[in-house]
């Protein structure tokens, strides 16, 4: 075999949704385990579930993997199976080499005890050696950052200097197959930063580095390739850009039960849709950077309602708002609206760079405030281009070159 | 970094541990010497931050036993009940009998106590399951040793005479406290899912120890003879005991045979702990 550190073959995994009935079937599997009948196990009982369903993957040596999906989508399961915190019900997993996780920071920690303490304590269940942090005791204190606060109880220390420390131990980690679970998450600016160039280093000194996280700008940073899971499953695996995209498709067509439920509103007048068109207005999804486009909204009103205000909001992938665009702000009076119609929004230039974004429609009273009818999610849009800058915002611009030293900027 | 081809291979598969005895038993030897830096250093972290939050300290590891006896020694002065014509001194001889009870509950809790306290830690981390039930058998024999420090003390105090039987008495009070770890441990995996087991436990204790002969000669008429015959604390408790204080064993038989029972209950204990975790901690969320 070549360099191939991980291997995972057919692995499925159940979960039981009835916390009465896990029990009782983990006691049943204690004993068929103990009677040596345990094995492969395919079908499903009552309340069962397959929260990891027929997953195959490889890891290289000096590979990065990163596994994408929504919450509950079985990333973080398969990865406990892989550090062999569970077992898998189907199918077969190879790890060579040691394998270590930094998953849980400051594991083992007791917050009557000093950071120094901690330190050890942390490091044994980690499974580094004593000597080996006695050798690198002031390395790791002084990555952590906190060195003043080294003798002082941990239950003192904020939660972002728990979690430096616990970070600083496990940095210290020389695993071959190294697994990491959304711990890049923490911290502030500058200390991921540390973690992500950690990392690097890490995947230069040949480690495989198998990565969960929802931080896509993480994961189209680290790794080498990605794995796109949704419900238990495979969709996508290969180039790290293509399962993101699949992952953002993924999060466009699912979850439409939130749709009703976030609706509200008085409802005298109601969005009946909202489409994105092209400059021609036929109906189009994605476009390139700095293109225009038109966002159509249809209306329906019972009754005559005044000067109501429109608003579309642009979600990235439901998560932070990219912008707002309103009528009232915009000074736009609408006027007596009844029966059916539509108001079009134009957009000269889309100045976003490539991904999906969310749309949510508003409709509010005329004070701007009360809704008359909501809709999360009413659509999306699709900016395409290549990956090469990360970041929401395209600004129009030039360059130019000369040979004098500009002379407006401050000396140092 | 070795070769790639060098590097030791974990496979994990679906099928049972139980099918490959010898792996298993390569495993556990393995991992419970693995696991000596990791069991030491939580026995560490255990200790000082239980000192590090109490006043009193070391007390705690022989006050409860000392009040125990003394409400026991009043009762019996007074003639409340009578217990019966003890071999030594009834104050030695109820102060040591609840020290080694003591010594038995405590080895009874602590795996459980042990594992539940590092649940956390189970469910994220990969680490030999072994080093939390090592480390509670520190703990314990630590607060043996606070424990044997006050036996002394009682010794001197009431003019105990020492005898050469005594040095054989470490043996029966280890397998007194092999006996606690083990029903301990067998108890741990379900203890585990159910919290039925530690809300039982100190019931069952407080029953378990009107059973045993500690307070009181073992009886000799029948049916209460069987005490000491059928509850396998007593035998190995009376071993201890009257090692401590007579260096003598009268009944080996019973103590030899509830001896070697309790190697192999220890042992099948572990085979369960070890096989059973995987499949529980999957059972608790991460």
């Amino acid at each position: 075999m070549s360099d191939t550190l991980v291997t995972v073959e057919h692995v499925s995994k159940k979960f039981t949704r009835d916390l009465k009935r896990s029990l009782w079937y983990g006691v049943k599997d204690v004993a068929s385990e103990l009677a040596g009948r345990g094995g492969a196990r395919d079908a499903l009982r009552k309340d069962e579930f397959w929260a990891v369903r027929d997953v195959s993957l490889e890891v290289k040596r000096g590979e990065t993997l990163g596994l994408i999906g929504h919450n509950g989508a079985g990333k973080t399961t398969l990865l406990r199976m892989l550090n062999g915190l569970i077992k898998p019900d189907l199918g077969r997993i190879t790890a060579r080499g040691r394998m270590q996780a930094l998953i849980a920071l400051g594991a083992g920690f007791n917050p009557v005890l000093t950071g120094r303490e901690n330190v050890y304590v942390n490091a044994s269940v980690l499974g580094i050696a004593k000597n080996e942090i006695d050798r690198r005791f002031d390395e790791i204190v002084a990555f952590s950052g906190i060195e003043e606060f080294i003798d002082m109880p941990v239950q003192s220390y904020s939660s972002g200097m728990t979690v430096r420390l616990g970070f600083s131990v496990a940095a210290h980690l020389e695993p071959d197959v190294l697994l990491v679970d959304e711990v890049l998450a923490v911290g502030d600016l500058a200390f991921r930063t540390k973690c992500q160039v950690r990392i690097q280093d890490l995947k230069e000194m040949g480690v495989a580095i198998i990565l969960v996280s929802h931080n896509l700008h993480t994961i189209s940073h680290v790794c080498t390739r990605a794995v796109t899971f949704e419900k238990g499953q495979v969709i996508y695996e290969g180039d790290t850009e293509e399962a993101i995209d699949a992952y953002r498709a993924s999060l466009v067509d699912g979850d439409e039960s939130l749709v009703d439920v976030l609706r509200a509103g008085t409802g005298e007048i109601r969005i009946a849709g909202l489409d994105v068109l092209n400059e021609q207005g036929v109906a189009q999804e994605s476009f390139e950077v700095g293109e225009p486009a038109i966002l159509r909204f249809h209306y329906e009103a019972e009754k005559p309602v005044k000067n109501p205000v429109f608003n579309v909001t642009m979600h990235i992938l439901n998560s932070h708002q990219v912008t707002g665009i309103r009528t009232d702000v915009d000074g736009v009076q609408l006027g007596m609206l009844e029966g059916k119609g539509y108001v079009d929004l134009m957009i000269p230039h889309l100045n976003l760079l490539p991904n999906i974004f969310t749309l949510d429609a508003v409709i509010f009273h005329d004070d701007g405030y009360t809704f008359y009818d909501r809709v999360n999610r009413i659509g999306h849009l699709k900016v395409r281009g290549g990956h090469l800058i990360n970041g929401t915002a395209y600004l129009p611009h030039g360059w130019e070159m000369g040979t004098a030293v500009p002379t407006n900027l401050p000396t140092l | 970094m070795t070769d790639t081809a060098e590097l030791l291979e974990t496979v994990y598969t679906p099928d049972s541990q139980m099918r490959s005895p010898g792996l298993l038993l390569r495993a556990m030897v393995r991992d419970v010497w693995a696991s000596r830096e990791l069991s030491w250093r939580l026995f560490v972290r255990d200790v000082s931050a239980q000192y590090r939050q109490s006043l009193l300290g070391v007390l705690w590891a022989f006050v409860p036993p000392i009040v125990t006896s003394i409400i026991f020694i009043v009762l019996q002065s007074r003639r409340v009940v009578d217990f019966g014509e003890t071999p030594i001194s009834y104050p030695v001889y109820v102060l040591v009998g609840n020290i080694l009870w003591q010594l038995f509950t405590e080895s009874l809790n602590a795996p459980l106590k042990s594992v539940t306290a590092a649940k956390s830690l189970l469910v994220k981390i990969n680490f030999p399951r072994e080093a939390l039930i090592v480390s509670a058998v520190y703990l314990v024999l630590f607060n043996l040793g606070i424990k044997l420090i006050v036996i002394a003390v009682i010794f001197v105090i009431f003019g105990v005479p020492l005898s050469w039987g005594l040095l054989l008495a470490p043996i029966a009070i280890l397998m007194l406290m092999m006996l606690g770890i083990g029903l301990g441990l067998l108890l741990t995996p379900i203890g585990m899912l159910y919290t039925d087991v530690a809300t039982s436990l100190p019931i069952i204790v407080s029953l378990a120890f009107f059973v045993t002969p500690v307070v009181y000669t073992p009886p000799q008429s029948f049916p209460f003879s069987l005490i000491a015959i059928v509850n396998p604390v007593s035998p190995l408790l009376i071993a201890a005991r009257d090692l401590l204080t007579q260096g003598i064993v009268e009944n080996i038989v019973p103590f030899a045979v509830v001896s070697v029972l309790t190697i192999l209950l220890t042992l099948v204990a572990w085979v369960i702990y070890r096989v059973a975790l995987p499949i529980i901690i999957e059972r608790m969320s991460a």
